[in-house]
């Protein structure tokens, strides 16, 4: 099924494009997409907050086909 | 108003955004791209956000602070590179007394650090780093 990922900040750099569709399994959660995009390197994964459809959603969310996703980095706004 | 701009921010219409015969009591905060971090000297920010999510955060915490405080609170925030000493993000706060515009000035931009996916990058002379903000 296909799903559309969105980066940020240094995900971003990381995967080289701001956003792209993907073919996932049906039944694919959000922290499993996230460990599958960005493997631990030696400094352990970034942290981040998941979001399905534009909402924080926990990680253990399974991910549905046409979805939003997003892996939000520490955030630095203000 | 409620926005994320590319481009330097129109400092004095935030402010208007929040003029209200009733209110005897307005703040501006700017947050402003600083020359330096833990002494390393930074000669611009960038940043970028999550628009979709970013500008709904932004108007909750607008209206939270209305819900809480009955203030008007306008708040903008740039995208792209700021140039040190220009303001990254301006916050406009109006309240019918003074006391409650200062809690919901620092509420608005405490919870805009804390939940609106805005993402910042220090440029230095020989290089650059995304930096969080602290917590808390």
């Amino acid at each position: 099924m296909k799903v559309r990922v969105l980066y940020f900040a240094n995900l971003r750099e990381r995967r080289g494009v701001a956003e792209e569709e993907l073919e996932i399994e049906p039944g694919t959660t959000l922290a499993a997409l996230y460990a599958s995009l960005f493997p631990a390197g030696p400094d352990g994964r970034i942290p981040v907050a998941y979001t399905r459809n534009r909402a924080v959603s926990p990680g253990s969310t399974p991910i549905e086909p046409g979805d939003e996703v997003s892996f939000l980095p520490p955030l630095g706004g203000g | 108003m409620i926005a994320l701009v590319d481009g330097r921010i129109d400092v004095a219409g935030v402010r208007r955004a929040v003029d209200d015969s009733g209110f005897g009591a307005v703040l501006v905060f700017e947050g402003v791209g600083r020359d330096s971090f833990e002494g390393r000297a930074v000669v611009a920010l960038e940043y970028e956000a999550y628009p979709e999510m970013a500008v709904p955060e932004m108007q909750r915490i607008a209206d939270e602070a209305q819900a809480r405080w009955g203030a008007k609170v306008a708040i903008v925030h740039r995208t792209g590179r700021v140039a040190i000493g220009e303001p990254s993000v301006v916050i406009a706060v109006g309240t019918p007394h003074r006391a409650a515009c200062y809690e919901a000035s620092r509420y608005a931009i405490d919870e805009l650090k804390l939940r609106v996916p805005v993402w910042k990058k220090e440029i230095y002379a020989d290089g650059s780093a995304w930096k969080a903000n602290a917590p808390g």
